[in-house]
C-alpha cells in the first residue's frame, strides 16, 4: 500500500487555481523531489499534505491518514508526518534541547529522562551533540536547519516534508544540511521535498516530478527524466537551473 | 484659619499615595485578569469570541474613563448596589485598563510570526498547548514596553477617583491646598510622588526592552 495517496487534489487563493487536479503515489521508502518555478504550486502541494492548506476538492491520505480540516485528526496526522520548513522555525526563546523535546513531552507524554536522552540522540543525528544547551540565535543557519530537523525526527515521523529548506541558507551551509537529509534517505524514511537542488534530485532522489502550473507536467524516476527529459519545458527547466 | 505647609502635611500626601498605589495594583490586578480574557478571546479561532471582544474593547477605548466612574459609582448606588468610594473607584479603572490591556496583549499575541503557529501546530500540538508553550512566552517578551507604558498612564488616571472623594494623592492635595494656600509647595509635592512612583516603572520597561533585546539575533 502506498504511503502517500493524493487524488485529484484542487486548490484555489481566491480566482487563482495553483493545483488544477494533482494526482501521485508515493511508496514507502521513496524520495520523492518536487521540481518546478515559483508559483508552480510544488510548495502548496507540500504544505496540503500536512494540513497546513485546505484543499477545494479530490482527496490525499498520508501515512495512513486521511487529510482534513479536522483539528483532532489532523493531530494525529501530524504525529506520523514532519514538516521542515525554508526559514527554520525553531522556537526563538527555547533551547536547542527543548526545541527538539518540547512536541514529545507534550504529545507523547515523555517524562523529563527520556527527553534528554531523546534530544541527545536526535542532535547526534545531526551532528550537533555540542549545541544542546546553545539558544537558536547562537547557531548559523544551516546549524539551526539541522535542529530545525532533529525537532521534526524527535516525533518519530513515518513521512518527512521537506519545503525549500536549503532556499534560505548560503551555500556553504546548503551542504551540511544536504548531508543530514543524504543520510535520512539512506536509512529508508519516505520524504518529500519541494528543491532547487538538482544535484540533490538527481542523485538522492528516486521520484522526482516537474510541477508546472498547478499540474504535475513530467513524473519519474530522475536518472532518466535527467539524461532524456520528456517534455520541453523540463528540458529548458533543467537547463536553467544546471547553468 | 490657614495653615502653614509643613512636615505633618507633605506626610499626609505621602501617606495618601497609597491609596493610588493600591488602586493601581487593583486596577492592574483585576484589569489584567479581565484583559487576559480579552486578549484570548480577540484571538481565538470563534467568531463570536473575536467579535465580543472587539467589541468590549472598541466600548470601553471609546468612553472617557471618568464617565465608567459616575456610571461605577452613581449609576450602580442608583440600581440599588452601595459601593465604598473606593470599590467604585477599583471597578471602574479595572474595566478601562482590562479594555487597553486586552488590546495591548492581542497586538502582542497577533505580532508573533504565523510560522510559529505554524511549526508548532505541525508538531502536534493543541491549540491550547501552542498558546501556552509557544506563543504566550513570545507574546509576553513584545508585550512588556506597551504594557509598562500603559501602568504608567494608569498611576496617573487614578487622580480622577478625586471626584468622588476618594482621598488618593490628587485630592489629598487638593485638601491641603484648600487648607494652606500654598498650591506650588502642595501640587509640586504631589508631582513628585507621582514622578517618584511612575518613573522606576519606566525605568525597568527600558532595562527589560534592553534586557530581551540583546537576546534577540541582530
Amino acid at each position: 500500500m502506498p504511503i502517500v495517496q493524493v487524488d485529484n487534489l484542487h486548490k484555489r487563493f481566491g480566482s487563482l487555481e495553483v493545483l488544477k487536479g494533482i494526482s501521485l503515489t508515493v511508496e514507502r521508502g521513496s524520495v520523492v523531489a518536487l521540481l518546478g518555478r515559483s508559483g508552480s504550486g510544488k510548495s502548496t502541494l507540500l504544505r496540503c499534505l500536512n494540513g497546513l492548506e485546505t484543499f477545494d476538492s479530490g482527496s490525499a491520505e498520508v501515512a495512513g491518514h486521511k487529510v482534513t480540516a479536522q483539528p483532532a485528526a489532523l493531530r494525529e496526522l501530524r504525529k506520523d508526518v514532519g514538516i521542515v520548513f525554508q526559514s527554520f522555525n525553531l522556537f526563538p526563546h527555547l533551547s536547542v534541547a527543548d526545541n527538539v523535546t518540547l512536541a514529545p513531552r507534550l504529545v507523547h507524554r515523555l517524562d523529563k529522562a527520556s527527553a534528554a536522552a531523546l534530544a541527545e540522540e536526535m542532535l547526534a543525528r545531526v551532528g550537533l551533540s555540542d549545541k544542546l544547551h546553545a539558544r537558536p540565535d547562537q547557531l548559523s543557519g544551516g546549524q539551526q536547519q539541522r535542529v530545525a530537523i532533529a525537532r521534526s525526527l524527535a516525533m518519530k515521523p513515518k513521512v518527512m516534508l521537506f519545503d525549500e529548506v536549503t532556499s534560505a541558507l548560503d551555500p556553504e551551509l546548503t551542504a551540511e544540511v544536504l548531508v543530514v537529509m543524504e543520510r535520512l534517505a539512506a536509512d529508508g524514511m519516505t520524504m518529500l521535498l519541494v528543491t532547487h537542488e538538482m544535484g540533490f534530485a538527481r542523485g538522492v532522489a528516486t521520484q522526482s516530478v516537474f510541477m508546472l502550473d498547478g499540474r504535475i507536467h513530467e513524473a519519474g524516476p530522475p536518472a532518466e527524466m535527467f539524461a532524456h527529459p520528456g517534455t520541453r519545458e523540463f528540458q529548458q527547466f533543467i537547463g536553467q537551473s544546471l547553468k | 484659619m490657614i495653615r502653614d505647609y509643613s512636615l505633618a502635611e507633605a506626610l499626609f500626601l505621602l501617606d495618601s499615595a497609597k491609596w493610588t498605589i493600591l488602586l493601581t495594583l487593583l486596577a492592574t490586578l483585576f484589569g489584567g485578569l479581565l484583559g487576559m480574557v480579552v486578549a484570548l478571546a480577540r484571538t481565538s479561532t470563534s467568531r463570536l469570541l473575536q467579535q465580543a471582544a472587539t467589541g468590549y474593547i472598541a466600548t470601553i477605548q471609546g468612553i472617557p474613563v471618568l464617565i465608567l466612574l459616575f456610571l461605577s459609582y452613581f449609576g450602580l448606588s442608583r440600581a440599588g448596589f452601595n459601593l465604598p468610594a473606593i470599590v467604585a473607584a477599583s471597578v471602574s479603572l479595572s474595566i478601562y485598563a482590562s479594555a487597553y490591556l486586552g488590546d495591548i496583549w492581542r497586538g502582542a499575541i497577533q505580532s508573533v510570526p504565523i510560522q510559529q503557529w505554524e511549526a508548532s501546530a505541525s508538531l502536534a500540538l493543541t491549540r491550547a498547548q501552542q498558546f501556552r508553550t509557544v506563543i504566550i512566552p513570545q507574546a509576553v517578551r513584545i508585550s512588556v514596553p506597551p504594557t509598562v507604558g500603559f501602568l504608567v498612564q494608569l498611576v496617573k488616571n487614578t487622580s480622577i477617583v478625586s471626584i468622588v472623594s476618594v482621598v488618593e494623592l490628587t485630592r489629598a492635595g487638593q485638601l491641603i491646598n484648600n487648607a494652606t494656600f500654598q498650591p506650588f509647595p502642595v501640587f509640586i509635592t504631589v508631582a513628585a510622588i507621582y514622578f517618584a512612583i511612575c518613573f522606576p516603572l519606566s525605568w525597568s520597561s527600558r532595562y527589560l526592552e534592553r534586557k530581551f533585546n540583546a537576546n534577540r539575533p541582530g
